[in-house]
């Protein structure tokens, strides 16, 4: 292969993209382990995957601080855990545990750790793009330097809150990071029947936002494409616009069988897992033997296993705990606290 | 005491709290000077603080809403101006599905301090798209708190309030409220949200109404007292958190209610009230609870038949005659 001849990346340490390879293994393995519990029925509402996505959400979030924000969407477990959410606080709230996140009351669409930076995903189509937004200007009226990334799909592309999230993002300059995670669908509607002869990064051009177009199942080339965003964002620069083009290996959620996905095509798509490029490039340079790859493995799977211990094993929440957390100030009767 | 314009006790709220506190700023459609918004409530406001903290915004009411959204979830506390209530339609997903739920589905986690101050109401032949009162659909989504100030006075101190809550309010003015003038301490006070304030003490029948319903019912009392009437006329002043306990302590002492907004009758805020008056004091009415509302049709423009929705004094006053002769 052509790609044992390739250098290694002078810009991300050997340490670095270990790192992200392990964190895309732990992404696929969450999502993996997930699907298995959740047709197992142990796991209830929805269950929207992204295999196949996991170099975006990695990618960009190696170039991020961790005071950073990013929200993120209904498919959104690869873009929480690669900001640092852990995969036993994120099983514990797809089970609806005490010791969930959200303490069980988002779920899989909602899951936030505001500890983190990761002020939300979200389960409205497009809710993250003017949040994102307001998070910049935030971070750009406090002076903190951080940045906002949201993660979005090509679903979102045609919503009145991405024209004009984009729109206000330019305007006002703020240091957000758009990341278009185009998998190509929108649920079923390809992206092809979703606007006319489109290419995303000019429609970002035409708010005058910085945009590129680059590999999704290249976790190297998205961190490059994210590192020259963030720094420009949290130099004063403004928004970046980054479409990334990946696939999403699976239906819509769980239990679709995406029968709109030709068959040539996810097979071509699955030739191109990012995962085993990145373990290939690792190898090809010296930075991973076999025996490390296959320890990695091992000690991700350990990870996940104790994880998914954890949210069996965690308390269910009391019923009643339904009535907490609606107000600061009041119960949700509207009696002070 | 100093009488100012409700107008004015806004702005003073807005300007008192912008000086105490350096993470609230204003964002809407053309609030910044020299146009200073559309009722002028934050005229003279940008000179002070900077178009930076006065930001006035594109027509782009989904867009700068879900930015107050993640402004505020991210430590600072925007206040936005809506220009007409009957555009929150397009700001309704950042409101209802992001700001309200933001601190539940985050298990407590986010905090909202936002406010979403817009105004509605008829009687300027504004007709169906800016006239409209719709505090009920607020009012009916979990994670909202909803004011709706009657006088200058409530109107500041609720404000100062809204803005120090840590919880997204919704804070509703009518549009003839603007000029309306009253009394407004020129001392540093706040109103407490889910306080309701007896506007006018009776014996014979409780009013309770809203915002603009309040200056109508006041009216409606001078009237009944020339024929040996005596109407208490109560002010929730927040939908939500509602006082029910003041209205039904009300209710126990005059036995008859009855409920006036503007709004459209069918679904409204009356509904709730009286429902709740009906499970707290049924031994204590002593006849049908009533609403004087608007009919559920959408503002018309020409003037006629717009005075013929709006509630009025002599609408209430008519109520509360037959309820008090038993012709109810």
């Amino acid at each position: 292969m052509d790609m044992e001849q390739e250098a290694p990346p002078k810009d991300l340490s050997r340490e670095q993209l270990l790192a992200m390879y392990r964190r895309m293994r732990l992404i696929r393995g969450f999502e993996n382990t997930a699907q298995k519990r959740f047709e197992a029925g142990e796991i209830g509402g929805f269950l929207h995957l992204s295999q196949g996505q996991e170099a975006v959400p990695v990618g960009t979030c190696t170039a991020l601080r961790p005071d950073d924000y990013i929200t993120s969407t209904h498919r959104g477990h690869g873009d929480i855990i690669a900001k640092g959410c852990e995969v036993n606080y994120m099983f514990a709230e797809l089970y609806g545990r005490t010791t969930g996140y959200c303490k069980g009351k988002g779920g899989s669409m909602h899951i936030a750790d505001f500890s983190q930076g990761i002020i939300g995903a979200n389960g409205i189509v497009s809710g993250g793009l003017p949040i994102s937004t307001g998070a910049g200007l935030s971070a750009k009226m406090r002076g903190t330097g951080q940045v906002a990334v949201c993660f979005f799909g090509d679903g979102s592309t045609a919503e009145g809150g991405f024209h004009e999230a984009m729109n206000l993002a330019s305007l006002w300059q703020v240091p957000t990071i758009f990341v278009c995670q185009n998998n190509l669908y929108g649920l079923s509607q390809p992206w092809h029947a979703s606007a006319y002869k489109c290419e995303l990064s000019r429609r970002a051009q035409s708010y005058n936002i910085p945009a590129c177009c680059v590999d999704g199942m290249d976790a190297i080339a998205v961190y490059r494409a994210a590192r020259e965003a963030v720094d420009r964002a949290r130099t004063g620069g403004g928004p970046s616009f980054i479409e990334a083009k990946t696939y999403r290996f699976l239906g819509h959620y769980v239990g679709d069988p995406a029968l709109y996905m030709p068959p040539e095509e996810r097979a071509a798509w699955r030739e191109r897992d990012a995962i085993v490029k990145l373990g290939s490039q690792l190898r090809g340079w010296g930075y991973l033997t076999e025996e490390e790859d296959e320890a990695m493995g091992a000690s991700v799977e350990t990870e996940l296993q104790a994880g998914l211990e954890f949210a069996q094993s965690s308390p269910i929440p009391a019923s009643e705990a339904a009535l907490d957390d609606l107000y600061v100030h009041f119960d949700y009767a509207g009696n002070p606290k | 005491m100093r009488e100012i314009s409700f107008r004015d006790a806004l702005k003073e709220a807005l300007r008192e709290e912008m000086e105490r506190d350096e993470r609230v700023f204003l964002l809407g459609e053309d609030i910044a000077d020299p146009f200073g918004s559309a009722y002028k409530v934050t005229l003279g406001l940008s000179p002070i603080f900077g178009t930076d903290r006065v930001i006035q915004t594109p027509i782009s009411e989904l867009g700068f809403t879900g930015a107050a959204v993640g402004a505020a979830i991210t430590g600072m506390r925007p206040v936005v101006e809506l220009m007409y209530i009957d555009f929150s339609t397009f700001a309704m997903d950042a409101l209802a599905n992001q700001a309200a739920k933001m601190h539940y589905m985050s298990g407590g986690q986010a905090k909202v301090p936002m406010v979403l101050r817009s105004q509605g109401g008829p009687g300027r032949s504004s007709a169906a798209q800016h006239a409209q009162s719709l505090e009920a659909w607020f009012h009916h989504v979990p994670g909202l708190l909803v004011a709706m100030p009657s006088t200058p006075y409530d109107a500041k101190g609720l404000l100062k309030t809204a803005i120090r809550l840590d919880d997204p309010v919704v804070f509703i003015e009518q549009k003839l409220l603007y000029n309306m003038t009253g009394p407004v301490p020129e001392e540093e006070y706040t109103i407490p949200f889910g306080v309701a304030d007896v506007k006018r003490e009776g014996s014979d029948c409780t009013v309770v109404a809203t915002s603009m319903a309040v200056v109508k019912a006041l009216r409606a009392a001078d009237l009944l007292a020339k024929e040996g009437i005596s109407l208490e006329v109560v002010d929730p002043r927040t939908l939500f958190p509602l006082d029910i306990d003041t209205i039904v302590a009300s209710v126990k002492k005059t036995s008859r209610l009855v409920i006036s907004h503007e709004a459209p009758e069918r679904g409204g805020f009356a509904a709730e009230v009286a429902a709740q008056v009906a499970d707290k004091a049924f031994g204590y009415i002593d006849a049908p609870i009533q609403r004087v509302c608007a009919p559920s049709v959408p503002p018309p423009f020409a003037r006629n038949m717009e005075d013929y929705i709006m509630v009025d004094e002599h609408k209430i006053a008519d109520r509360v005659r037959k309820l008090v002769r038993g012709e109810i």
